[in-house]
């Protein structure tokens, strides 16, 4: 069964999203979906860069009042 | 073979430390291999509580403006030269000491937080992590 893995780095600045993203995959196993919730813009932007870094897939972008969630599958 | 980032932590100015701790857990965060080598007045910072320790590398007035940008920072929630030092380590990023410099500084192993150093070595140690390295770096 695939589990989905929550983290939140909403107020958490460069490098700490990037590297809470890296955290979480490691746990993760392959096909669970980690769902990272945060409001750095920069951050944003370069959390698809890891993803693709390890040939992982986006399944969901949303962003609203400033707060976006991405969902990544391991 | 995994893409390795080498940095040479030459100054031990706190803002460049930050830099060599954020450039560090980005790489690891992006899938390399990263590998920090202190020496001169980097290593200073790898002593006992040494960490947060250095000034500012411009307009440090005594102490005065470290203070004020550590507010600064403390306000944009910047996570702490500890937070990300725990963090390099947790990723599995490399950190060597420079002997030389310790035999130059008198600096004893002891004074070193042991704990946090993988290797310690010379420039032959540096030029074998740094050959095999897309990413390299002098702070």
């Amino acid at each position: 069964m695939a589990e989905e893995i929550k983290i939140d780095v909403t107020g958490e600045t460069c490098p700490v999203p990037l590297v809470e993203v890296r955290k979480a995959l490691r746990k993760a196993s392959p096909g669970d979906i980690v769902e990272v919730t945060g409001t750095h813009p920069a951050s944003k932007k370069e959390i698809p860069m890891v993803a693709e870094a390890f040939g992982l897939e986006i399944i969901d972008t949303e962003e609203k009042d400033g707060v976006w969630k991405i969902k990544i599958r391991r | 073979m995994t893409e390795k980032t080498t940095i040479i932590v030459h100054s031990g100015d706190m803002d460049k430390i930050y830099s060599a701790l954020i450039i560090g857990n980005g790489a690891l965060s992006m899938g390399m291999e990263a590998s920090l080598y202190f020496t001169f007045w980097g290593l200073e910072r790898l002593k006992k509580d040494g960490l947060e320790k250095g000034s500012l590398s411009k307009m440090n007035m005594g102490g005065l403006g470290k203070s004020m940008i550590k507010s600064r920072m403390k306000q944009a929630n910047v996570a702490s030269l500890e937070r990300l030092m725990r963090d390099y380590k947790e990723l599995g990023g490399k950190i060597i000491a420079c002997e030389m410099t310790m035999e130059i500084m008198g600096v004893k192993k002891e004074e070193l937080q042991e704990e946090l150093i993988d290797e310690y070595g010379a420039v032959g140690t540096y030029i074998h992590e740094a050959r095999e390295s897309e990413i390299n770096l002098f702070i």
